[in-house]
């Protein structure tokens, strides 16, 4: 069983509550902090633990914090993305729906560090449910004595909000959630300068995602280098995955970072393998965004070794044959599921999606929608995959935010590594409307690479 | 269909007004336009939609210009500026919710109500539309209806005969 930092007491019954959560060792981590730690040694703590952000970029968290600048006189701010909407992704809103106050004790303890007196945890609009619960575990929590002014005694003042979102995936890029929580149309901005100096309302600004604030509290209670020893190389600690698609247990797993892409896959104690005795044909390691790999390079690297869920090993190989970790939205294909569809549903999405700010993102992610519809449908020509590969690549790089690139990658993954299945709709135009491509090669094994190649990793 | 006159005019109740009083204060001041997204959802809750008198009386109330609650209202999905049915069904139409069939569930829940995606249905009750990922993959497919937002999950063609069959039912007691 790996080591559960998170989700150790998701079962216990009444774990949403202050007083369940507080017996089972909660808020440990603002009594330490507010009471024997000064705001610097908490960063400290936190560089030390290695914690990567785990909303998809995978930025150190200790670091991003180094930056917030800290004029004299002008307010900090900590707002907290809990705006959930990565296709794939859904480890938030869980953690959110059981376990309320690890948020609010991670924000907590950040705020503290970071010196700021008012912090915002933006939510997605949608999730109103889970509005409602984090409003009323602020409430608990403020009744306690553990936000408000002179927090435990501490002489520390905390007031915090939770703000809703309308409806808008691009508010999950940090600069655009600054606008739509000033109000405004959710428009990424051009960086720099970055929220660090320049973020809400034009004050430093560090936004965090809702995981990375959470892992927060048992880096403070355990200690920066007890942490940094779980995982593996450069990926410490433990991350959630959401697991979806054609998995027998579908749904929010702790794994630590390390864990072999096959077993979480294929053991009971994770997602218990494919679906219906159906084979697995491809998999997207990290949310939509990310590149679709094909199911024996999702177990394997291309030299044959075992690919592990790390930020590096999901990574090994570039994006010839690897991926990225990402939000850690893990999505699973069987056999019977079509590429060319599946790739058309996400740019449907990237373009419904995207801003429009940026020429090449609102145009373009347009037409690959529409070259896809066109080849999914039984309309397509051996040049609209060409096409389809140049849009692509225009789009990449071109854009002031990363919706861009995230509309490109599955793109530009799918016809790197399934080009036989678009070309099949094109060949087969009436045969791909009522079946499938299936498997084809895409689960053969992969041949060891000669040892020459090995030693060059 | 339902008829609602676009320009009605609109009221907002002094509870309405008390609770708009209350979200100003989380913002610092001078910020007061922060308040424009929860403003609406509490509207939309209160009028079923966001007409544009009432839009410009939010405007008023945040003393901002009414274009800059219009082109916030038009450019976040969650917001109607078209009447709808009283209970919209919202369907997760992404990747992940696909894989497991939504798009069946749509399919049946068009069938079932007898409207096109976006209609209202003739007793004004149902809409119904494919939204974006909702971040439930992992127990798909899912819908959501609001004001409340609340989710229904692993949906089967029985279950949302069920829900509908509920909700009917529900409309008819109140």
């Amino acid at each position: 069983m790996g080591r559960k930092l998170l989700l150790e007491h998701i079962n216990v019954p009444g774990i949403n509550t202050l007083a369940v959560y507080r017996e089972k060792g909660g808020y440990r981590a603002v009594e330490k902090a507010l009471k024997t730690l000064t705001p610097e040694e908490i960063v400290e703590e936190v560089k030390k633990s290695g914690l990567r952000g785990r909303g998809g970029a995978g930025f150190p968290t200790g670091m991003k914090w180094s930056f917030l600048a800290k004029p004299e006189g002008v307010p900090r701010y900590l707002v907290c993305n809990a705006d959930e909407s990565e296709p794939g992704t859904f480890k938030d809103r869980y953690l959110m729906t059981h376990i309320p106050h690890a948020l609010i004790e991670g924000m907590i303890v950040s705020s503290f560090a970071l010196g700021a007196n008012t912090s915002y945890i933006y939510v997605r609009g949608e999730m109103m449910p889970q509005i409602r619960i984090l409003e009323r575990a602020i409430e608990e929590a403020k009744a306690a004595g553990l936000l408000g002014k002179n927090i435990l005694g501490s002489g520390y003042d905390l007031e915090l909000y939770v703000q809703p979102g309308g409806g808008a995936y691009i508010c999950g890029e940090e600069t655009a959630l600054l606008e739509s929580l000033e109000g405004k149309r959710g428009n990424p901005r051009i960086k720099p300068p970055f929220p660090a100096i320049a973020g809400l309302y034009g004050c430093p600004t560090v936004v965090n995602n809702v995981e990375s604030i959470a892992a927060v509290v048992p880096i403070i209670n355990d200690g920066g280098d007890e942490y940094a020893k779980i995982g593996i190389g450069r990926s410490t600690g433990t991350k959630l995955i959401s697991a979806s698609g054609n998995l027998v247990k579908p749904g929010v797993y702790e794994i630590e970072l390390g864990l072999p892409v096959e077993e979480f896959i294929y053991s009971d104690e994770y997602c218990g393998g494919i679906a219906n005795g159906k084979r697995l044909k491809a998999t997207v390691a990290g949310g939509s965004s990310v590149p679709v790999l094909p199911a024996n390079l999702t177990l394997k690297l291309a030299n044959g070794d075992p690919r592990l869920m790390s930020y590096e090993s999901l990574s090994e190989g570039g994006f010839a044959t690897g991926t990225m970790l990402g939000s850690g939205g893990f999505i699973a294909f069987d056999e019977d599921q079509c590429i060319v569809r599946n790739t058309w549903n996400f740019s449907r999405f990237y373009h419904h999606e995207s801003c429009g700010q940026c020429s090449p993102c609102r145009e373009g992610t347009g037409w690959m929608e529409k070259i896809l519809h066109k080849i999914e449908h039984g309309h397509g020509t051996m040049e609209d995959i060409d096409l389809l590969w140049d849009v692509q690549r225009k789009i990449e790089g071109n854009t002031i935010c990363p919706l861009g690139d995230a509309a490109a990658w599955p793109v530009a993954s799918a016809i790197r590594h399934f080009r036989d299945e678009f070309e099949w709709h094109v060949k087969e135009p009436m045969k791909s409307q009522s079946t499938n491509y299936g498997l084809a090669n895409y689960a053969n094994p992969i041949e060891k690479a000669p040892e020459e190649v090995k030693s060059q990793n | 269909m339902l008829k609602v006159e676009e320009t009605q005019p609109v009221e907002f109740s002094s509870a309405l007004l008390a609770k708009f009083d209350e979200i100003v204060k989380r913002y610092p001041e001078g910020k007061q336009k922060s308040a424009l997204l929860p403003l609406l959802h509490l509207v939309q809750a209160e009028f079923g939609w966001t007409s544009v008198p009432a839009m410009d009386k939010v405007a008023e109330y945040l003393n901002i210009q009414p274009i800059e609650v219009y082109e916030v209202a038009s450019f976040y999905t969650m917001y109607f500026l078209q009447p709808k049915g009283k209970y919209v069904l919202e369907v997760c139409r992404t990747g992940p919710c696909c894989l497991v069939g939504a798009e069946k569930i749509m399919d049946h829940i068009e069938k079932k109500l007898g409207v096109k995606e976006g209609e209202v249905t003739e007793d004004g009750l149902f809409s119904w539309r494919g939204v974006e990922c909702l971040a439930a993959c992992g127990f798909g497919p899912v819908l959501q209806i609001g004001p409340e937002y609340t989710f229904y999950e692993n949906l089967t063609e029985q279950s949302v005969d069920q829900l509908i069959e509920d909700l009917k039912n529900k409309d008819l007691r109140q």
